[in-house]
């Protein structure tokens, strides 16, 4: 199981030095992967088909107790099998596709990458495992989307696309986080385990909300709807994979996945069926709206992914077989008007649909399959499409809430439906040829294969239900539901309420195929839609967020250095003050060791000479005052039984005089630069940082002495040191390595005085040889 | 005597940061010099005070004071004077090659005077 996910990043990064090398035959041989991984995953059916759920486990990380987990139940097997049998045929498909391209081989990459980030996901038990094969399927896609990455609009849709995703896949994975404290696990299996604990926890709503915002950017419901039309920036066999097949369809797949834990709520039901409906009906009329066949059919896209929101929220015995079975209808026909569309623009170079016409004649294999494909996306008897439809009108006539509001919103979605499917399926094949950018000539066999077997298969499993519903979707409709199902496709359901509605929505679609150039030009006129879209929020937001980064760098970034020390200090005060008054209320007593005469005097020079500092005008009298209060310093150690560091500071404080005093005259005099009302705020900052100090230092000497290591070290100084002065057997014996990294930095910093030294005599030299000429 | 030093303390740290916030390179030297003096100290005292109590093990001296806060400042110490010699350096060199001595540069200088 391992070897099926990984098996596809192996190819993938083979796949540099192996595309130049099989020259036009890359698309087929790389084509043999998915093939085998579709065989191994069909050779699953059986079991899974009798009601088992497959689980593979390997040790991840031991030490810490995390598996890496893969289970395989229906639900799991219809996603692997769709994502390796498209896969096998978009590969085929993009090998002819974008032949002699000269990216070929990163494109074969990433679309192997991405292939095999999505059978992980659909495929992981765990959730960590499942959220990183998610994200990886977003980078994936970001790269696949911005592949023509000269072209700024590609770029755009690429950045697009993937702030909106991964920007889902953050709320999801706070929403995993919570969900497995509430469920008590970390795998799939247990949260489906733990459905009622899940369900009644405190944090439900939140955890629902947070998986919402995951599955809805990425399966482009509304408001989020607006990043897929404008993927269709990636090659045509990428938008048939990932932006109608595959990828999209994760969210969904989200939702079915949680639908036995979380699902069932008013929360649930509510939010996903309105959402749902939403998208539906947005879909439709945004691809009515619109000219371009691929830009057309992401908004149909949008559409199903919508009615799959639905269906995920109703819930349900029904709903559940709806769903597998409209995923799998739109999964084989999408692919195949995808990859009709790239067709198209391959042999004949246009892309309007407005410009096409009379292509039939030309082009009659891919004519009979977008006709196919078109009727099984429009409902019509006796295709799969229609099958998933009827189940659609029933699942949600057993709607309980909301039901006019969903059903009218399904209905008037479906009929753009039909007619986007009508426009796509019939517009550019007949009629009088038009003149196009390049003469209309049949595709190749590659480029056919795949939408063909697509369409085929829409028309098999029309004609014979039972095919697809034994083996599979009984099995993936029970994993939706939480128990075992008992469907029952059929193409004849006699005469009732779903039969009639299909077929309203199949007359009234058509009466607008027909008149959809003036249906289009009304949409289009209809300009609120851009103005206050979801796409005009998105932009606004992103202004927004570079503002607020602009701003707040001018804020903090300004250049000026004491502006960066005053913001340091100021926070570190108030978190200072916060946290001396949340541990004591009141000032520690002023606890004192006695006081002595001569002590008084070390610390008043000390005093003094600070303030001196500070406020003299003269450079030499505040070197002088520095090294008083230096000695002062140094006093207060000898007093206090540290001769060691008295004796250091002495010698340390004279270096540090005479070298101050040295460079004192090469600077320039002082300058009353500051006014007056900057100087009062450093004093009031430099207060109340002392203030701070001094607080703490009586609070730490209050505090009560814990056990220090200390008295390891007076100890051991003899026996293990053999040394008698403890301090130094610390420095050069039980902590020799901080000594070490203490000489380090003294090397370091008298290398950097003699470079700067060296340099600037170097200089002078230099400027002393120019200055004669 | 605790109270006297952490005042020492606190003066040090104050007059510390207000000459780090000045505009001359020289005054934030001294500034930064000052501050070392002011955080030894306190690393110093946390360790609590001791009368005639050095960290040797000789004849006649039964209380040892604390001698791990002795052994951290005498690093610091050094440290710092390494600190302060390159930053005295570096004051010297931005001044001689940029003809002037303020710690954001020339172009802020003009700002401030404004």
């Amino acid at each position: 199981m391992l070897l099926a996910v990984l098996s596809g990043f192996l190819l993938a990064a083979v796949a540099p030095w192996l595309v130049p090398r099989l020259g036009a035959h890359a698309g087929r041989v790389l084509a043999l992967l998915p093939v085998g991984l579709f065989l191994w995953f069909a050779s699953l059916l059986p079991a899974v088909g009798g009601g088992e759920t497959l689980l593979w486990e390997y040790a991840w990380v031991p030490g810490l107790d995390v598996q890496l987990g893969f289970l395989v139940d229906g639900l799991s097997l219809l996603f692997a099998l769709l994502i390796s049998g498209i896969g096998a045929l978009v590969t085929l498909y993009a090998g002819s596709y974008l032949a002699g391209h000269r990216d070929l081989a990163r494109f074969f990459v990433w679309l192997l990458a991405f292939m095999a980030s999505m059978l992980g996901l659909v495929l992981s038990d765990g959730l960590i495992a499942l959220f990183v094969f998610w994200e990886l399927t977003s980078i994936t896609s970001f790269l696949l989307i911005g592949f023509a990455h000269e072209d700024k609009t590609a770029r755009q849709a690429a950045l697009q696309g993937l702030f909106v995703t991964v920007g889902g896949g953050l709320a999801l994975l706070a929403g995993f986080v919570l969900l497995a404290l509430a469920a008590g696990g970390w795998s799939l299996s247990a949260v489906l385990d733990a459905g009622d604990a899940v369900r009644e926890h405190a944090h439900y709503a939140v955890i629902a909300w947070l998986i919402f915002l995951g599955a809805f950017t990425k399966s482009a419901q509304v408001p989020f709807h607006f990043w897929l039309p404008n993927a269709m920036a990636a090659p045509t066999p990428v938008s048939a994979y990932l932006h109608s097949a595959t990828m999209v369809k994760a969210g969904v797949y989200l939702l079915a996945r949680f639908q036995p834990a979380l699902g069932g709520t008013d929360l649930w039901v509510f939010t996903l069926t309105l959402v749902g409906a939403a998208t539906l009906f947005t879909g439709a009329l945004l691809a009515l709206r619109s000219s371009g066949m691929k830009r057309m059919l992401a908004y149909s896209t949008v559409m199903a992914l919508g009615t799959l929101t639905l269906l995920a929220g109703i819930g349900g015995e029904t709903a559940a077989i709806a769903f597998v079975a409209f995923l799998l209808a739109h999964s084989l026909y999408k692919g195949a008007l995808f990859l009709i569309a790239g067709v198209i623009d391959h042999e004949t170079g246009c892309r309007e649909v407005p410009e096409m016409g009379g292509f039939g004649r030309a082009m009659p294999v891919s004519f009979a399959v977008a006709v196919l494909a078109a009727l099984s996306a429009a409902g019509v008897m006796p295709l799969f499409g229609f099958i998933a439809k009827e189940l659609l009108f029933e699942s949600a006539l057993g709607l309980a809430a909301w039901q006019p509001v969903v059903l009218t919103l399904t209905l008037a979605g479906l009929v753009g439906g039909v007619a986007v499917a009508a426009v796509v399926g019939l517009r550019p094949w007949i009629g009088r040829p038009v003149t196009t950018p390049r003469e209309p000539h049949e595709a190749p066999l590659d480029l056919l294969a795949g939408p063909a077997l697509l369409a085929l298969l829409g028309l098999l499993f029309g004609l014979l239900p039972g095919l697809a519903e034994r083996g599979l979707l009984a099995a993936a409709a029970g994993a939706v539901h939480g128990q075992a199902v008992t469907p029952n496709l059929a193409l004849w359901h006699g005469l009732n309420l779903p039969l009639a509605m299909s077929a309203l929505t199949l007359v009234a679609g058509l009466l607008v195929a027909w008149r959809w150039d003036g249906i289009r030009k009304m949409l289009v006129g209809l300009g609120f839609v851009e103005r206050f879209g979801a796409e005009r929020g998105y932009d606004a937001g992103m202004l927004g967020l570079v503002r607020v980064a602009a701003w707040q760098t001018r804020l903090l970034q300004n250049g000026h250095l004491r502006y960066y020390i005053l913001t340091t200090l100021s926070a570190t005060a108030l978190l200072l003050v916060y946290a001396l008054v949340t541990r004591h209320a009141v000032i520690p007593p002023w606890s004192s060791s006695g006081v002595r005469l001569y002590e008084v005097v070390i610390g008043a020079v000390v005093l003094m000479a600070a303030l001196v500092a500070v406020t003299t005008r003269s450079r030499l009298g505040a070197v002088a005052s520095l090294g008083a209060a230096g000695f002062g310093v140094a006093l207060i150690y000898v007093l206090f039984s540290a001769p060691d560091v008295g004796i250091t500071q002495v010698l340390i404080e004279t270096l540090t005089v005479l070298m101050l005093v040295l460079v004192l005259f090469r600077l320039p005099s002082f300058l009353g630069l500051t006014p007056g009302r900057i100087k009062l705020r450093d004093a009031s900052i430099s207060l109340t940082i002392g203030g701070l100090m001094s607080w703490l230092l009586l609070d730490a000497v209050a505090a009560h002495h814990q056990g220090s290591i200390s008295r390891y070290f007076v100890e051991n100084a003899v026996p293990a040191g053999h040394g008698q002065n403890i301090v130094n057997v610390i420095l050069v014996d039980f902590r020799a390595l901080d000594t070490l990294g203490e000489i380090v930095v003294l090397g370091l910093a008298a290398i950097g005085v003699y470079a700067m030294i060296k340099l600037r005599a170097e200089d002078r030299r230099r400027r002393g040889k120019e200055e004669p000429r | 005597m605790e109270a006297l030093i952490a005042l020492a303390v606190g003066v040090l740290t104050a007059c510390s940061v207000y000459l780090v916030l000045r505009p001359r390179t020289f005054s934030v030297v001294l500034g930064l010099t000052l501050m070392t003096y002011a955080v030894n100290l306190f690393l110093f005292v946390s360790g609590r005070l001791t009368l005639h109590g050095p960290p040797l093990i000789i004849e006649g001296i039964e209380v040892h004071t604390d001698p791990l806060p002795q052994a951290l400042v005498l690093t610091a110490i050094v440290i710092s004077f390494g600190m302060t010699a390159f930053l005295v350096v570096l004051a010297l060199k931005g001044y001689a090659d940029l003809g002037n001595d303020h710690v954001d540069g020339e172009s802020r200088e003009r700002e401030d005077r404004k």
